[in-house]
């Protein structure tokens, strides 16, 4: 304790940056015995003068040589202690080596170097990093750090770094304190931490283990609310996809009355579309690759909306009024591009990455991290169906299609030229499921049957929010998305699909036309 | 047609007309008798021998055939398009196939009362649902019973509701989807994603003898040409009338004051158990009985027999499931590419050029050479 206080004051005292080490606590770092080493590694790590030295040990760059120890860059060597230029170098010199444990604590003292940095974002990470191993040793540069930080997620990282840390303080009120404060701001792993002291084996002190206890049922409340919402984001996240695949059947069902089989595979188009924007970016445009996402976007939607109209055009459209048979010609017509898929791809997945600035993820609170490619495929499909509400409510085509799904006959006696609404229309739900793909390239596998487990689901969600309706298919897809994910985390994936499935034939027989049904004398066609 | 003293025998006997009997006739001694024969009789050498790889194949197409019937039965004649046979079918299987696995006894690779999966996952003893499963009799029974409860379950909540059309499809195909990944788990106790296989006797007989094979098969024709029989007869009589009528306008129907449900639900529970009947006898002859049964594909692939052969007349099923099951054995061995690509081309150009299959081709041949 007493070094430390020395330490301490020596380093009040140090204003001046290039201020010499004690050379004997320099020499304490080359000795053979690791603790005393490590003592030295620990009284250097308050001095911030000691960084350079400190960095070139972790980097095998400190030398012992003819007597002196001192750090080699390569071209000139630095003495250790004063920072100065030795020339000539020594001739013969070898590195000081470095152990594991060594290493740690270098790691650790490095950190907690960096934490009086001026720079907000090399502190931040500094206090990452200390998250997982902060000892006991570390505690007067974490108090340090504590009372000068000013960023409030730095400053909240640090504190919880000290109660760690402070946990092995042989002092029960300090360990009181640390506890308490673990309690307050803890997660996943200060529960482990606390956990064996609220027990009488691991904690002497009955006011620790007392508090320790208190602060677990804090923790444990405050993770089950994370998980909780949680499951709310995953179950928005794979209501968004649903919804993306759900859109383009629900127009082009509410249109036509047809279900198209092949819809999954539109949604392996949209995908395979973003690996292909992707492979010409990668080799043309290797310093915007960050953005092929972008670009993919559009072009997943033509291509997808292509091959959806040229789907239209020669089949389906030849089918009208035969429902079960566009059913059967349009699972043929999936057959036909997954095989097509397979000739031209491969049977194996292909390998589309996410963008730099999608991977990783923001952590909203403790023990509940977001991926920012699941926020931002939920944001995308928000934003395509604000496009395609705009769409459908305030423009001409919009107004055909609303016409043809409410009623066919009478939208063509009053002019609207219902088989080019039919080819758009097709289109437009074709292109959207092209969107979708691009969506799923970023979270699941893109493959040639990629497609084939999304059109069951997105027909659920169209029966269930009913036809033709977009509110019914946002609240469908939500509420299934939600609904599914919960029920995932209680029994499992395949209990919950089979629930979902009775859950949605129940709610068929209250509610045989959906969640928003359509009022009026088009109903019962 | 008839009055209703007419006795049950005539009735029965009448649903055909003279050339179906003897068409049915013709058909009997093939596969009754001469098919059988040629496998165990004539030595291997021979060339009019019949191979046990054809005797296999032939009974697993008889086993489809029936199959295809009972989805022309819901398809053809009640305008109900199930996307989800494949599971009444697996169901029979797997009802069957648990009475074949305990007749294996201790013969699997881990001596053991218990099949082999379940020693492998650790049980100690069967499950409740496998009570009496080593009783032939109350398989059978099962093989019957369960497709029909699930069907009649399913069905009375669908056609209450009055679901319909596409609906109803999709949502079979649910109910197929969601019952193959039941399957698939270990915990549900029916071997996983393996199934049951390895079988080795039925009724104490070996079940890869020839003659248990050429029984097999011939209880395959069998029940083909009952179950095309009891197509018939239900078909032509007031019954099938009412559904036909429904098929075509079920409100109008309703107007008319038939409750559309009962005769629904009745068709629709039938086709189900025949279903399970095609499994049951599928089972053994092929001799593994796995998940994949119950995948939407295979669900889906049935209709495409009965769309190629011709909904709505009894013949065109059976024609449908015998050449595109012939077909695809040859096709996916010679070129396995471009089966997909073929299936795919069925489904778009029977639907679109012969919307009534090769029955209604023929029709319409035979129509333009009388003109």
């Amino acid at each position: 304790m007493t070094r430390f206080l020395i330490s301490f004051l020596f380093c009040w005292l140090a204003v001046p940056a290039w201020a010499a080490l004690d050379p004997s606590l320099v020499r304490q770092l080359t000795e053979e015995d690791s603790d005393r080493r490590i003592e030295a590694i620990q009284q250097l790590l308050v001095l911030p003068e000691a960084a350079p030295l400190l960095q070139a040990m972790a980097d095998d760059g400190l030398m012992v040589g003819e007597d002196r120890v001192f750090i080699f860059t390569g071209e000139t060597a630095l003495d250790a202690a004063t920072g100065e230029p030795i020339a000539p170098a020594p001739e013969a010199y070898e590195s000081v080596m470095v152990n594991n444990r060594i290493r740690s604590a270098l790691a650790n003292a490095l950190a907690a170097q960096k934490l009086s940095d001026t720079d907000a974002q090399v502190r931040l990470e500094a206090a990452r990093e200390l998250q997982s191993n902060a000892g006991l040793e570390l505690v007067p540069a974490l108090a340090r750090a504590l009372k000068t930080e000013s960023d409030p997620t730095i400053l909240d990282l640090l504190a919880l770094a000290h109660a760690k840390a402070s946990l092995e303080s042989p002092d029960p009120e300090a360990r009181l304190a640390a506890v308490t404060d673990l309690g307050a701001r803890g997660s996943r792993e200060a529960r482990s931490l606390l956990l064996p002291l609220a027990e009488e084996a691991g904690e002497p002190d009955a006011r620790v283990r007392a508090a320790a206890t208190e602060s677990l049922r804090e923790i444990e409340s405050r993770l089950a609310i994370g998980e909780f919402l949680g499951q709310i984001f995953s179950g928005l996240s794979l209501g968004s996809i649903l919804l993306l695949a759900a859109l383009g059947l629900a127009i082009t069902y509410g249109v036509m009355g047809v279900i198209n089989m092949a819809h999954g595979e539109l949604l392996m188009v949209g995908a395979y579309t973003a690996f292909l924007v992707q492979t010409v970016f990668r080799t043309y445009l290797p310093e915007y690759l960050d953005w092929y996402v972008l670009a993919a976007i559009p072009t997943a939607f033509v291509a997808a909306a292509l091959v959806g109209m040229v789907l239209e055009r020669t089949v389906i459209r030849r089918l009208y009024g035969r429902p079960l048979e566009t059913l059967l010609a349009t699972w043929g017509l999936s057959l036909i591009l997954i095989q097509a898929a397979r000739v031209l791809f491969g049977a194996q997945n292909v390998e589309v990455a996410n963008p730099t600035w999608m991977s990783g993820g923001v952590e909203v609170m403790a023990g509940l991290v977001l991926p920012w490619n699941r926020v931002f495929i939920l944001g995308f499909s928000l934003f395509v169906l604000g496009l395609i509400w705009v769409l459908m409510q305030k423009t001409r085509l919009g107004l055909f299609v609303r016409a043809v799904t409410q009623n066919r006959p009478m939208a063509g006696c009053v002019g609207v030229p219902t088989g080019r609404v039919d080819t758009l229309a097709f289109g437009l739900g074709a292109g959207i499921a092209g969107l979708g793909g691009v969506a799923l390239s970023q979270i699941a596998n893109v493959g040639p049957d990629m497609g084939q487990g999304y059109i069951v689901d997105s027909f659920l969600v169209v029966v269930l929010g009913g036809v033709g309706q977009l509110a019914g298919a946002v609240w469908a897809a939500l509420g299934l998305g939600v609904v599914t994910k919960f029920m995932e985390g209680w029994w499992g994936a395949v209990i919950a699909k089979i629930v979902v499935l009775v859950i949605v034939i129940a709610f068929i027989q209250k509610r045989p036309q959906g969640l928003f049904a359509l009022k009026g004398r088009f109903v019962e066609s | 047609m008839f009055p209703m003293r007419t006795p049950f025998v005539i009735r029965f006997l009448s649903a055909l007309p003279r050339a179906g009997w003897i068409a049915m006739g013709l058909f009997a001694t093939l596969t009754l008798v001469i098919m059988p024969a040629l496998h165990l009789f004539v030595p291997p050498e021979s060339p009019f021998h019949v191979s046990a790889y054809v005797i296999t194949l032939g009974g697993k197409i008889l086993c489809y055939a029936i199959v295809a019937v009972a989805m022309d039965l819901i398809w053809g004649y009640a305008g109900i398009l199930s996307l989800g046979h494949g599971l009444f079918f697996a169901l029979g299987g797997y009802a069957f196939g648990m009475y074949l696995m305990r007749q294996i006894g201790r013969d699997g690779s881990y001596q053991s009362d218990l099949p082999d999966f379940m020693v492998f996952l650790d049980w100690k003893e069967l499950p409740w649902y496998w009570t009496g499963s080593d009783s032939f009799l109350w398989a059978a029974f099962l093989v019957l019973a369960l497709p029909g409860v699930v069907a009649f379950l399913f069905g009375w909540f669908a056609f209450r509701s009055r679901i319909k059309g596409v609906y109803f499809s999709i949502i079979t195909q649910a109910l197929t989807l969601a019952a193959m990944l039941l399957f698939f788990r270990n915990e549900t106790g029916f071997g996983g994603n393996n199934g049951f296989t390895d079988f080795k006797r039925i009724l104490g007989y070996d079940i890869t003898a020839p003659e248990t094979r050429a029984t097999l098969f011939a209880l395959s024709a069998l029940a083909l040409m009952l179950t095309l029989l009891l197509g018939r007869y239900l078909t032509t009589s007031k019954y099938g009338r009412v559904l036909a009528a429904i098929r075509d306008s079920e409100s109008r129907v309703m107007f008319i004051g038939y409750n559309p449900l009962h005769y629904k639900l009745f068709i629709w529970t039938l086709s189900a158990m025949l279903c399970g009947i095609a499994g049951a006898l599928y089972v053994p002859q092929v001799g593994i009985i796995n998940p994949g049964e119950m995948s939407p594909a295979n669900s889906i692939e049935i209709a495409i027999w009965v769309a190629v052969g011709g909904r709505g007349t009894l013949i065109g099923p059976v024609l449908g499931a015998g050449l595109v099951n012939l077909f695809k054995s040859y096709f996916t061995v010679a070129f396995p590419e471009y089966w997909l690509f073929f299936l795919g081309a069925l489904f778009v150009a029977v639907t679109l050029w012969l919307p009534e299959g090769l029955v209604g081709l023929w029709r319409r041949l035979k129509t333009r050479r009388a003109a």
